[in-house]
């Protein structure tokens, strides 16, 4: 756990939130001290548990396949910042 | 120097499921943009996705017929990545722990049987389409959330040929099993292809390009014959080849750069925790089995051994498996398959395509083809009045013996009315009568047509034939 | 006064037609107006709806509804603002929402209503329920109504100061390491954490699904068993939602603690627990062994690796909960000439700090080449947290803990030290790690201030009958539970 090669800007990135340079150096050392903090997990030993990624344990909890109905185009565009022709409209993607 | 190429496929398929892999919206094509949505597939605040069973039972169904294993435990997971046609900016995936896993296709390919080894085969979600304009992109996410199922293969491929056939077998796998339509004109089958080059008979395998979201088979095709002498041509420059993901160009014919290893995305996998994991039980997988169909390439070569039926027949079989049942049941306990499977594939698909009827709807039962073939078979009728009998068939039902008394199509074998006929061809005609007598085998055939024009055709030409020789030879 | 009665004692009154529910809502709308100036627990108010709701309630009580059938008919609740209801904004604190009217009604805002509730207004939170003091709300922080120059406490903070300050009859507010349990006891009120599973999240904006769970906020012990049994049950919607029966919490409460078996988990009595909250807390121990319950010491030897588990778990969560925060389909856009940059300066404006702060640890402990170091390994560190309360529970029905190692702290305190504002959970964090149920309840005040302090009891899963009968029996014998913040 080498939290010295924590890249504030890189993680931001694939995050997608853009930060001044105030709030760059300010997250930087928090989350600097708080990784340091959650560095005591080192400690323990693990060996042989198994990881938990849910609280209860249930499985194979599925629906039919039944056909619901859908919401009008209006109201699923009812919040979108930008449309037009049914579309949500966004910058051009390049990609 | 020689090179092979090496080409791995990752295939998406939209598995035929009334609903989406998430929510109750409906998997179907073509409707309004964003009509076929509701909060889930809209990624809007506090949604929660419940997993659709019919899609987890054809995701096993897939596995078994790609001869894969269905383990004891899957799970669910998250793949992050921002993108305007993902509404929750993750997509619901299987990482670690995927619902199927190591398989193989078999499939025909340059005259004999090739296997492609399969990776896994995954179930996930659909994403939204976008549209493109001049300044600004438009999202519809009726196809968001429409279960999608992900079959990796091993790099077992050789050509772009091979591709394109091993495409076409799983294709025909899928849609017999009824895991999906696949209907390309509707994007139910996309593929990103991995494509490397090494030096024929080295192990190590070449810096890997992929080909993103091709649509089409032949598109891959073309993108594949365009990728592999772009690799050669720049190794035997003594250029290096760089791992990146290119983008396939219809229209220009070739592939260029999308991003290369360092821009890779980093999707940041982890267990999706609104799903629990599956735990298929015993009772639940079996019955997931008793919906294993016969493969495409196992039914041919059944069709080709059991019946005695030639290649292409069988083909037509395969492609076409109600047509293929209706042969199976019409040839039970005949004599001469082949004969069968002419009038099959001939007569009744060709009658069936042209009325746009379905075999189902038929009016006759396939026993009566059986019947049809052996009665032309004993003589009875001729092959002319054999079509008769069909279309009557296939119009009005009934059975052929009947159809052929009704219509009184019945050849004429008797020898007695034959011997008249044919002496009163030889009275009429003494020439080429004669021409016979002196040899000239060819001659008895317009003999015959006078025999067969007097009987209206009634009379059965093998036996017309023989006792034209015989009075003439006495 | 009308707002000062007790959920049940409002619903006695309703059922003997003595008062209306109209009466009811103008009551809390009376005291909203007195006091909220000084408290800011309400985000919004929709005035003209909730007397409609409440007018639709006396018709309903009119027509012969009774609150057997209907337990909250006409009874004024107010909603943490993360909760969705068809055509009511949700902001969850946050200015990323913008103008956002939920499209649908989650399930536990359906089967309130399906109890006859007034859902009339929602109060502030923590941006994203990512806090514990509501010093991160986008709109400005909530104020204790002990001490309005302290904090109510978080994420469910307008929850807690809402229900202490008299504004509601109770409030649901959601808990994913403390949320709902530490402002309860920095207001004084009562805070029930349910079992995972026991309350769907499906309408929910969610902070960290494997932790989430929804549940009330309330003057007394009765009122949280009255609305815990009105939201609880199995929804299709929600996959992580438990098929269990829902017992009849109300009936069952009553009874001494004759024969309980309390743990006391050692490792929670740390140094840094403020005097008076220990004396309080000492206090409240003898008075259950008064009571007849009987006291083991028990050891939770993974309680100090909750806080790292927990910040690692939870952040993780929400770095893929909160990403759909796009400005594409809904709330505010902050445009680009690309998508890529559209989404990095909506959401560098649109999120406030903590929630950055906390979006960034959760993407970095699941990057490439991490996520086993951090991500994998804290999973496995809660596996060993679940069993510590496994092991517990073999011996004891429930355990008894402070909530909160200090009273509320004033506000700005902490704002500056992110880490030391975690280290505040370390009472209620591993109850959401473990999945297990959790309540808070007043067990006394501080001098000078006079400040609530909390006592916590951790039952089994979907034990939350038990872990009722328990905090009612204690709350009936000591009086902290009638004392009113003066406003």
């Amino acid at each position: 756990m080498a939290e010295t090669d924590f890249d504030i800007k890189y993680v931001a990135n694939l995050a997608r939130i853009a930060l001044t340079p105030d709030e760059e150096a300010k997250l930087g050392a928090q989350l600097g001290d708080i990784l340091g903090y959650i560095k005591q997990l080192e400690e323990l030993d693990v060996t042989d548990v198994e990881p938990m990624a849910h609280a209860v344990p249930l499985a194979n909890v599925l629906r039919a396949d039944e056909v619901r109905p859908s919401i009008p185009q209006e109201a699923a565009l009812a919040n979108a910042p930008k449309q037009t022709n049914g579309l949500f409209i966004v910058p051009k993607i390049v990609e | 120097m020689e090179y092979e190429t090496v080409i791995g496929l990752e295939t998406h398929v939209q598995l035929k499921t009334k609903s989406k892999m998430f929510c109750g919206c409906v998997n179907q094509f073509g409707s309004e943009p964003n009509t076929n949505v509701c909060p889930v597939c809209l990624g809007m605040p506090g949604v929660l996705p419940v997993p659709n069973e019919r899609a987890m039972q054809l995701t096993a169904l897939a596995g078994y017929l790609l001869n894969c294993e269905v383990p004891g435990f899957a799970k669910f997971d998250r793949k992050n990545y921002f993108y305007p046609d993902a509404s929750k900016d993750y997509q619901i995936t299987q990482f670690d722990f995927p619902s199927t896993t190591t398989g193989h296709v078999d499939f025909e390919f340059g005259g004999g049987i090739e296997r492609v080894r399969i990776t896994r085969a995954h179930i996930e979600e659909d994403v939204g389409k976008s549209s493109h304009f001049a300044q600004h992109s438009g999202v519809d996410f009726n196809r968001a959330g429409v279960p999608l199922l992900e079959i990796v293969s091993e790099p077992d491929l050789r050509s772009a040929d091979m591709a394109y056939e091993y495409l076409n077998a799983l294709k025909e796998i899928l849609i017999y099993g009824g895991i999906s339509d696949c209907d390309m004109e509707k994007g139910m089958v996309r593929c990103d292809v991995n494509i490397s080059v090494r030096p024929r008979g080295a192990e190590e395998l070449g810096v890997k390009v992929e080909i993103k979201n091709m649509n089409t088979f032949s598109g891959m095709r073309r993108a594949i014959n365009y990728e592999v002498p772009r690799q050669i041509e720049t190794l035997e420059r003594g250029g290096t080849l760089v791992q990146e993901t290119r983008r396939w160009d219809d229209i220009a014919g070739i592939t260029e750069s999308m991003r290369t290893k360092e821009q890779a995305h980093d999707y940041r996998y982890f267990p999706e925790p609104d799903i629990m994991p599956l735990k298929p039980s015993e009772s639940w997988l079996s019955e997931v089995r008793s919906h294993i169909v016969e493969l495409p390439l196992a039914r041919k070569q059944r069709f080709v051994l059991d019946y005695g039926i030639p290649a292409q027949d069988a083909d037509v079989f395969v492609g076409n498996v109600p047509l293929g049942g209706f042969f199976e049941q019409a040839v039970s306990g005949a004599k001469n398959a082949k004969a069968i499977a002419n009038w099959v594939i001939n007569n009744l698909q060709a009658r069936i395509v042209e009325t746009g009827t379905t075999v189902d709807e038929l009016k006759f039962e396939p026993a009566a083809i059986r019947e049809l073939v052996g009665i032309i078979d004993a003589g009875t009728i001729s092959n002319k009045g054999g079509q008769e009998v069909f279309s009557e068939l296939f119009e009005n039902g009934g059975a052929p013996e009947e159809i052929v008394e009704a219509k009184g199509l019945a050849q004429v074998s008797d020898s007695v009315e034959l011997d008249t006929w044919c002496q009163a061809a030889i009275d009429a005609n003494p020439g080429p009568a004669n021409d016979v007598r002196n040899g000239k085998d060819n001659a008895i055939n317009f003999l015959k047509g006078q025999v067969m024009k007097a009987s209206r055709g009634k009379a059965n030409p093998q036996v017309v034939g023989e006792t034209l020789a015989k009075l003439l030879k006495s | 006064m009308l707002h000062e009665l007790t959920l049940s004692g409002l619903t006695s009154k309703l059922a003997s037609k003595e008062v209306s529910s109209r009466d009811a809502m103008q009551a809390c709308l009376d005291r909203i107006a007195a006091v909220d100036g000084q408290v800011n627990a309400f985000m919004s108010i929709d005035r003209d709806d909730a007397l409609s709701q409440a007018d639709a309630a006396d018709a309903a009580l009119a027509k012969g509804n009774t609150h057997i059938a209907q337990p909250l008919l006409g009874v004024p609740i107010s909603l943490k603002d993360l909760f969705c209801a068809k055509g009511q904004p949700a902001n969850c604190s946050s200015k990323i929402l913008g103008d956002f009217h939920s499209p649908y009604d989650g399930t536990a805002v359906r089967k309130l209503r399906d109890a006859g509730a007034v859902l009339f207004g929602r109060v502030n939170m923590d941006e994203f329920a990512m806090g514990s003091s509501t010093e991160n709300s986008a709109f400005g922080r909530s104020n204790n109504p002990w001490d309005l120059e302290r904090v109510p406490g978080g994420s469910s903070g307008g929850c807690a100061a809402s229900v202490a300050a008299q504004e509601c009859f109770g409030s649901i507010g959601t808990d994913t390491g403390g949320s709902i349990r530490q402002p309860a006891a920095l207001c004084g009120c009562v805070g029930l954490k349910p079992t995972y599973g026991r309350v769907s999240r499906y309408g929910v904006v969610a902070f960290a699904s494997s932790l989430d769970q929804v549940g009330p906020l309330t003057k007394d012990v009765r009122d949280s068993a009255t609305l815990l049994g009105a939201m609880s049950g199995h929804d299709p919607h929600d996959s992580t939602s438990v098929p269990t029966d829902v017992p009849d919490y109300v009936a069952e409460l009553g009874g001494d603690l004759k024969g309980i078996k309390l743990g006391l988990p050692r490792e929670f009595l740390i140094d840094g627990i403020d005097p008076e909250v220990r004396a309080a807390f000492d206090a409240a121990v003898k008075q259950c062994e008064a009571l007849g319950a009987e006291i083991h010491e028990v050891s939770m030897p993974h309680t100090e690796y909750g806080v790292a588990t927990y910040y690692i778990v939870a952040t993780a969560e929400a770095s893929a909960n909160l990403a759909r925060f796009d400005g594409i389909r809904y709330g505010d856009r902050v445009d680009g000439d690309d998508p890529f940059s559209l989404y990095c300066n909506t959401r560098g404006r649109g999120f406030g700090e903590e929630v950055k702060r906390r979006i960034i640890l959760g993407t970095y402990v699941l990057s490439s080449g991490y996520y086993d170091a951090y991500y994998l390994r804290a999973q496995k560190a809660r596996t060993l947290i679940k069993r510590d309360f496994e092991q517990a529970f073999e011996t004891v029905d429930a355990l008894i803990t402070p909530t909160v190692p200090s009273p509320a702290f004033k506000a700005g305190e902490k704002m500056d030290d992110p880490l030391q504002m975690y280290l505040s959970d370390i009472f209620t964090i591993s109850c959401n790690l473990a999945g297990t149920c959790g309540i808070s309840l007043p067990c006394g005040f501080s001098n000078e201030p006079k400040l609530p302090i909390g006592l916590q009891f951790l039952g089994k899963p979907f034990g939350e009958s038990q872990l009722l009968q328990i905090a009612h029996a204690y709350e009936q014998a000591t009086p902290w539970h009638t004392e009113r913040a003066s406003l």
